[in-house]
């Protein structure tokens, strides 16, 4: 992050000029600063500033417990919580060893794909408005407020869920809530085709999107790329299908895969996803299976609350995990989820406590931002802000 | 999965000389590899077909103040064709210096630069080594293990 506040006009040539874009503007999707060199319209260099945002959670977490961590995870990619909730939980169970229960794990792949169709739903509604088509944005905020309600009515909170817990969920899903969510997705693709036949096929649309910001194969893995911004550019990877976790070898999905690796592509792709979510929670609702959705590790899991009001053994297990944490075996782990905005690693080292040694979180918007230099030099201007919303970037999540 | 189990056998038959440790825990097999060694070893990584591992996914340090080279890199490799990944360590005094990996990955570019914020390690060959989360004239650097976790 530099302090300087630029519009500098080059001293010889008045159409050159640097100057800021942003960090608070609404087409940089949060605190993004770009200060770029314009030699009229035409982008000479742009160079990203970070960090507005920054919370300093990896040091945080080195003095919370792994349970008093989840909250923070929230804040990080702030339109898609739920997917991180369960990328932290599945790590520290990693760490640990232990396996949750089948009807845990399927609700995890609830949780992940309905926060991938919330997420998707918002990148698309601004994406369009950035570029002038305003009905979209009522459309998709419309039906987000939908998956809002949902995740309302399932956590008890829109954006703040801390909806796992270490060994399992903070609650079970009831039949009711199984049922609205049905609605949702018997609903949902329906609204996708509905959004497609403002902008597949839209001339405008076409002549922002098609051939700017292109991005080849190579280059997307060079630069550390992942998610749909990567697939665009035909990279058939996804945490998923190559290293699949929760359970998800057990889905019958595609990956949506590019080809061009331009912004019309990475629009494409993030379609593709929605409906393929749709599926997957289908199948999801359909084979939930029964039983617990929690381990049965007292040393780890929260006891019931009714046994903690009766039962002395009970409340000394609430009380530690509450006051201490649980300890965690020594030792150092990566662990990587598909979260909708690409690769969402923690690598956690730890030396025997009840707090990790060193957390690092690998946020998939950092590394894609940071080949927005390489898409938007040599453009024009108003690309700038098409290529910014087809990476997707979530600031909490960049600077974390 | 035997994360990197075969790539770390490959480095110890190759470069028996520069590998100070190595292990595994949950099945992802790490390797340490001496400072001095390390580009030689990641062009290899990278550009060796039996290794192949085209994308570096993370760079990050982890402090040990008591250590006599207190600052530990590590690097998570991965490789897209062999679906593979590979934990890579080196270890450093205080400040570095580090070898830049950002001529081999280009995602080294940006993940240096904020180790350097945050832990005030160098890295030396990397062409704009500046701050990136905190403010340019901030002085401290955070992620070190003597900076106060909370003002008690």
């Amino acid at each position: 992050m530099s302090k300087d506040h630029t519009f500098e006009r080059h001293p010889d040539n008045p159409d050159i000029v640097t100057m800021n874009m942003g960090p608070s503007h609404p087409a940089t999707h949060g605190v993004l600063r770009l200060v770029l060199k314009l030699d009229g319209e035409r982008v000479e260099s742009c160079v990203p500033h970070l960090g507005y945002l920054h919370r300093g959670m990896e040091k945080i977490a080195e003095n919370r417990t792994y349970l008093q961590f989840i909250p923070y995870t929230d804040r990080m990619d702030y339109l898609s919580p739920l997917a991180a909730n369960v990328g932290f939980a599945l790590a520290v169970e990693e760490l640990l060893g232990v396996e949750v229960p089948p009807r845990c794990q399927a609700i995890r792949v609830i949780c992940c794909e309905l926060a991938r169709i919330g997420s998707h739903q918002l990148w698309l509604g601004t994406h369009a408005l950035d570029l002038g088509a305003a009905t979209v944005f009522f459309h998709t905020f419309k039906d987000r407020e939908w998956h809002y309600d949902l995740v309302e009515d399932l956590t008890g909170a829109r954006l703040t869920t801390s909806f796992t817990r270490v060994g399992g969920m903070a609650h079970d899903v009831t039949g009711d809530w199984l049922r609205k969510l049905h609605e949702f997705v018997d609903a949902t693709p329906g609204r996708v085709d509905e959004y497609e036949s403002l902008l597949t096929k839209n001339a405008i649309w076409l002549g922002r999107t098609q051939g700017v910001g292109r991005i080849a194969a190579k280059e997307a893995i060079d630069y550390g790329m992942t998610g749909p911004s990567m697939r665009a550019s035909g990279v058939e990877h996804d945490v998923r299908k190559d290293r699949p976790y929760s359970g998800y070898e057990n889905y019958d999905f595609e990956i949506a895969v590019g080809t061009e690796g331009d912004i019309y592509d990475r629009y494409l792709v993030r379609m593709e996803e929605m409906r393929q979510s749709c599926r997957i929670l289908d199948q999801a609702m359909r084979n939930l299976p029964e039983g617990p959705v929690n381990i049965d590790d007292p040393k780890i899991f929260l006891p019931p609350k009714k046994q903690v009001l009766t039962k002395m053994e009970e409340l000394i297990h609430q009380f530690m995990i509450v006051t201490e944490g649980f300890e965690c075996p020594a030792g150092e782990i990566y662990h990587s989820t598909e979260v909708p905005k690409g690769e969402l690693g923690f690598y956690i080292v730890s030396t025997a406590g009840r707090s990790p040694y060193r957390l690092r979180i690998r946020s998939p918007s950092f590394n894609n931002i940071a080949t927005l230099p390489h898409l938007v030099e040599g453009g024009m201007v108003a690309d700038v802000i098409a290529n910014i919303a087809s990476l997707d970037p979530v600031m909490g999540e960049v600077d974390r | 999965m035997a994360d990197g189990r075969q790539a770390v056998e490959r480095i110890q038959e190759k470069f028996p000389d520069a590998v100070l440790d190595s292990g595994s825990f949950r099945d992802q097999h790490w390797v340490e590899i001496e400072i001095d060694r390390l580009v030689e070893i990641c062009n290899w990584l990278r550009n060796d077909p039996e290794n192949a591992y085209d994308c570096l996914v993370d760079v990050t340090a982890v402090h040990w103040p008591d250590a006599p080279r207190p600052m530990q890199l590590v690097y998570h490799l991965f490789s897209y064709s062999r679906n593979d990944r590979l934990r890579l360590k080196t270890r450093t005094g205080d400040t570095g210096p580090v070898p830049t990996l950002s001529d081999i990955w280009k995602a080294a570019d940006w993940n240096e630069r904020e180790t350097y914020d945050m832990f005030g390690i160098r890295f030396d060959g990397h062409h704009d080594l500046r701050r990136i989360l905190m403010p340019d004239d901030y002085t401290d650097f955070p992620l070190r293990k003597e900076f106060p976790l909370y003002r008690g």
